[in-house]
């Protein structure tokens, strides 16, 4: 399958915003990016009728850069603005594009509800383990003894699997992946977009100059590698001896299937209640 | 001459009588390597010299300069594979058959 060529992905950006973006050298929002761009690109969808939404943070600074309806909000409440915007206009495809942070941390209670309400959204958590944006602070998905600015002798907390939380939660569609596999993000993309129903990706990312300085991982290409070297398909754990799935990071589709979604339900009982008469 | 985007801007989400029918942005001029010929096309102005293109260009087909940055070391070794189009976080550089 021939890659959607960059000069598709050239008309999908703002040029009159500034160029080249504000992501440091060899950051992996860039790549994640240009996945979500080539796999809207390759669904042959209408501009209008994309709206991505996004926190504050690294990753939240994406919207700025694409040409679709896009909405820059507050801190971890860029799923509530999304529900909104859904409820509104349920014809929208609403993409969330939000960080670990934004995330698991100060939006967590947001993450839930949305799950389990089923809304049609699609949220694609891109983890860096690390506050980037503000110096490289322990955020909840930063491993156990990782070095941070505020954990200077290692982290003593332990990190938060996201997909559990919200397969737990009763999201839908939840899929785990890595910035290097971009034809795997831009599949789950696309299937998280069709999907009817609350899905999330967690795309795990490498930050070199914060995370990977301070825990000595190398430059921007050591740390792709790593990510190549260090996960193993959903497919291969069945197969492999329980020691070599130790500490790996497993991409795949982890967990998919169907109930009523909150916007169709709500038309329902819209369209019941005039039929009633409207008078409770 | 620089190239000229229609954007459509019909579809917006509030407030639907705000939004302008249609506006022109003009694409900045992006430098090229110079060479159409040349199997990949480089952005400079947009490379960060990260060196993400050169680690995984599978036949060596990149090499890098002094200050960081790729540039087409062995151009007859290009398979047209996209990894690195697909890698650059910069959009900066491509290597599709069709520029």
């Amino acid at each position: 399958m021939p890659a959607i060529p960059q000069k598709i992905i050239h008309e999908y950006l703002r040029h009159d915003k500034k160029f080249p973006h504000v992501w440091c050298a060899g950051c992996s929002n860039g790549i994640v990016l240009g996945s979500i761009i080539r796999a809207i690109a390759g669904m042959n969808l209408s501009r209008n009728d994309i709206v991505m939404v996004s926190g504050i943070g690294c990753s939240s600074r994406m919207p700025v850069y694409v040409d679709f309806n896009t909405l820059h909000t507050l801190h971890g409440r860029a799923i509530a603005f999304a529900t909104g915007i859904k409820l509104h206009k349920p014809h929208l495809k609403v993409i969330v594009v939000t960080g670990d942070g934004d995330c698991a941390a100060i939006g967590g209670n947001h993450l839930i509800h949305a799950a389990r309400r089923n809304i049609d959204l699609s949220v694609i958590m891109l983890n860096n383990n690390i506050y980037g944006m503000t110096g490289g602070q322990v955020s909840p998905t930063t491993p156990y003894e990782a070095y941070a600015t505020t954990a200077p002798y290692g982290n003593i907390e332990p990190d938060f699997d996201v997909c559990k939380l919200a397969i737990g939660a009763g999201a839908t569609y939840v899929a785990r992946t890595t910035a290097f596999h971009t034809q795997e993000t831009q599949n789950m993309v696309k299937e998280a977009i069709e999907h009817p129903g609350f899905a999330l990706i967690e795309v795990i990312c490498a930050c070199p100059v914060i995370y990977g300085r301070l825990n000595k991982k190398g430059g921007a290409p050591e740390m792709m590698k790593e990510m190549r070297d260090n996960s193993i398909p959903l497919s291969a754990v069945d197969k492999l001896p329980p020691e070599k799935v130790q500490g790996k990071i497993i991409r795949g589709v982890l967990h998919k299937d169907i109930r009523p979604e909150y916007c169709a339900q709500y038309a329902e009982l819209m369209k019941k209640a005039q039929a009633q008469g409207g008078s409770k | 001459m620089p190239k000229k985007v229609e954007k459509d801007r019909i579809g917006m989400i509030i407030r639907e009588e705000d939004a302008p029918e249609k506006m022109e942005v003009e694409l900045p001029e992006i430098k090229e390597t110079g060479d159409k010929s040349s199997p990949v096309i480089i952005y400079y102005n947009w490379c960060k010299k990260c060196g993400i293109c050169v680690a995984f260009c599978p036949t060596g087909c990149l090499g890098r300069k002094a200050d960081g940055s790729p540039y087409v070391l062995a151009p007859e070794k290009c398979t047209h594979c996209e990894m690195c189009d697909l890698l650059c976080p910069d959009f900066a550089i491509s290597g599709a058959k069709e520029h």
